[in-house]
């Protein structure tokens, strides 16, 4: 009986973004722990996780904009589409046109914006549902790639290349090889891109007036125009944002795989919305937190290398075990909450 | 009285639907009287057959018909959408081939009969939606979320069922489904949306599955304070769509004989979401109108069969679909509708004033 009181008094006192982003960042460090002590070799050496976060730079970006669009209440599949656009108009200009790095990225910010101003607009003075808009953006982006260029092509451009391969060492996390040679742990520029808008993002959300206002709208429309807040301006910001961010996802994305391909990034929206999700983002809105976010992208990406260094060789194992762990969050997650209902109704 | 009239006409559900479907036609119209030919050739069996782009979108436009009638019960009860028929789509159909080739690839006779293979599917559908559901339902998962479980394992479970192997139905009977049954020259997929269409209107016409549905849709708690179990209506939502996606399944494998585990019918559930939206169906749940959904998933099969004619390559579908989709969505919502509405009125009343102005003068 007392055990049962106490319980509840700390479901109490702990939020519903708290209590999720808790359970996500134990299951992550359980799974990673797991990992090292049942697989050894790969997730021994730090390196493993540098190249996890090397090769999901784009997707930590990226769902960050889905988990604010996701808090404040509405929905944007259209980022994976804007991604693949990005990289190709950016590959188009850098190789055909041998243009300046630093204008592909204005184009990549400019295209991001220009999808963001529209369907913000859409959703947040015209009342028309977001998914229906961004389904509609997913589909102009993924056809206008093709329009752009039908074939994938490597990018060449000098300058380009020379950014792509840069790499950032990160001292004492290196390993030995085989041969007794020192290899320093590196990470490339995207990580450190994501990692700096995540901890921008985050202080917005948790500090500013405009991160309040996020949540309310999420939380209750209602109420959030009772409280003088600026309802469609504040959901027009929250898609304005996650576009944006989706064009600098793809500019990351981009610097990674370094070539334009109408078949990239394919799928890449369901990965951020799972993300978000495993994260503690909540459809309903209102409820979120993106280091939980960045969290989500490493959990995802961590069950991935488990399964593919688990020697599972069939392709059909990795679509069926992200599919399990997503399913088993999802039912901790729902389970959690409705106990902390019933503690808070007795 | 002229003004309620339109009112009355505009106001309409159907009124978007059928507007688009207009629209596209006189443009084909305008464009290539051809189009509305329809001609009556044999195909390759020497069996009569008619041809002709209507007779294309009656045929292709059947699955995400079937499709639609599903997911407009699921919007409508849950509020949410079912993003994982495609996946399920993959896993009915493998299962349906297991039960026809066996686990050779390439039988010389199929090892059970067509219908078997199909009940089996339907199983397997009803139970991929009875998952979805259970998710939904019991334990309030958002529907989306729920059904991104299924999207992402659905297509590797379809590849596990026959180990990865591309079987091919040996039989020339099972490619009626989805093509021609000799002698009759409308396609057979016709006949399958009529049967599914009358099926469905006779179960709202003699059922309280509309009604209930409706309700939960639109107020869960005083459903269940009127003695509605809104578990259940969901629940049994996601059980008809899984039944809807065998139906899918049968003309879409039985179209090819066989089965691309990675492609079949990819990206249709945002299709299928699409026609129930046209349909000027609430994506937030409630009412819903279940004609207008179907004639929803007409309209995107009549554009896309369009686009193909004027030579639009198939990649670059989409960004057209993307551009008419918008104007569609936008034209129907209410508020571009008020915006309008207020426009005209401003613009009347300015004339009338200047009338009187002149009457004054």
């Amino acid at each position: 009986m007392d055990q049962k009181k106490l319980k509840g008094g700390i479901f109490n006192k702990i939020s519903d973004t708290n209590l999720l982003l808790v359970i996500t960042i134990v299951i992550f460090l359980l799974m990673y722990i797991g990992a090292i002590i049942f697989q050894g070799s790969g997730f021994k050496k730090p390196q493993m996780f540098f190249n996890i976060l090397n090769a999901n730079a784009a997707l930590i970006i990226t769902a960050c904009g889905m988990s604010i669009v996701m808090i404040s209440g509405g929905i944007d599949i259209s980022v994976g589409g804007v991604v693949a656009l990005v990289s190709m108009c950016c590959a188009v200009y850098l190789d055909k046109a041998n243009g300046n790095v630093w204008v592909s990225m204005l184009i990549a910010i400019g295209i991001g914006l220009a999808f963001g101003l529209v369907q913000g607009t859409l959703v947040a003075y015209f009342d028309i549902q977001p998914f229906i808009v961004s389904l509609a953006g997913m589909f102009f982006a993924r056809g206008m790639t093709t329009i752009v260029n039908t074939k994938p092509f490597n990018v060449q451009n000098q300058s380009f290349v020379k950014l792509k391969e840069t790499r950032i060492k990160i001292p004492g996390m290196g390993s030995y090889n085989k041969k007794g040679m020192y290899i320093p742990a590196y990470i490339e520029i995207g990580v450190v891109v994501a990692l700096v808008l995540v901890v921008i993002l985050f202080l917005v959300l948790r500090y500013t007036k405009l991160g309040r206002s996020f949540y309310a709208v999420g939380g209750n429309k209602q109420s959030a125009l009772m409280l003088g807040i600026n309802v469609r301006r504040t959901k027009f910001l929250s898609h304005m944002l996650c576009s944006l961010l989706a064009g600098i996802g793809g500019y990351v994305y981009f610097l990674n795989v370094g070539s334009g391909a109408a078949s990239h990034a394919s799928g890449m929206e369901m990965n951020a919305i799972a993300s978000s999700i495993i994260g503690g983002t909540m459809l309903t809105g209102g409820v979120g937190n993106l280091v939980g976010t960045l969290f989500g992208v490493l959990s995802l990406s961590t069950i991935q290398n488990i399964v593919a260094s688990a020697g599972l060789g069939e392709a059909w194992w990795t679509g069926i075990t992200i599919a399990a762990m997503l399913c088993l969050f999802l039912l901790i997650q729902s389970i959690v909450i409705r106990q902390k209902k019933r503690a808070l109704k007795t | 009285m002229n003004r309620s009239i339109f009112k009355k006409i505009t106001g309409n559900q159907l009124f978007i639907p059928i507007m688009a479907l207009l629209l596209l036609a006189v443009i084909n119209l305008i464009v290539d009287p051809g189009f509305f030919k329809v001609n009556l050739g044999t195909n390759n069996a020497g069996n009569p057959v008619l041809s002709g782009y209507l007779i294309t979108i009656l045929d292709y436009g059947s699955e995400l018909a079937i499709l639609a009638i599903g997911m407009t019960l699921v919007t409508a009860a849950s509020g949410g959408q079912d993003i994982s028929v495609g996946a399920t789509i993959a896993i009915a159909g493998s299962a349906m081939l297991r039960v026809l080739c066996g686990t050779n690839p390439r039988p010389d006779a199929i090892q059970a009969p067509i219908i078997v293979a199909f009940l089996v599917a339907c199983l397997v559908g009803m139970l991929c939606g009875a998952f979805n559901g259970a998710l939904v339902s019991v334990f309030k998962i958002q529907p989306m979320i729920a059904t991104l479980v299924l999207f992402t394992a659905g297509r590797s479970i379809a590849a596990w069922i026959n180990v990865n192997k591309l079987p091919i139905v040996p039989d020339p009977k099972f490619a009626y489904f989805g093509g021609f049954i000799p002698g009759i020259p409308i396609p057979t997929t016709v006949f399958i949306v009529i049967a599914c269409i009358i099926v469905i209107t006779l179960v709202l016409k003699f059922t309280n599955l509309g009604l209930y549905t409706q309700a939960v849709g639109i107020n869960e708690k005083s459903a269940r304070l009127n003695g509605i179990n809104p578990t259940f209506i969901k629940f049994l939502a996601f059980v008809i769509l899984g039944l809807c996606v065998a139906v899918a399944a049968l003309i879409k494998v039985s179209r090819l004989s066989t089965i691309n585990y990675s492609v079949i019918a990819k990206d249709i559930e945002m299709d299928a979401i699409l026609a129930v939206a046209l349909g000027g169906n609430a994506l937030s749940g409630g009412k819903f109108n279940m004609w207008a959904s179907i004639l929803g998933a007409y309209v995107i099969q009549f554009l896309t069969t369009t686009l193909y004619k004027f030579n639009v390559q198939s990649d670059a579908l989409a960004a057209y679909k993307a551009v008419v989709v918008i104007l569609l969505v936008f034209f129907s919502a209410p508020k571009v509708r008020e915006y309008i509405g207020d426009f005209f009125k401003k613009l009347k009343a300015g004339k009338a004033e200047k009338k009187e102005n002149k009457g004054e003068a």
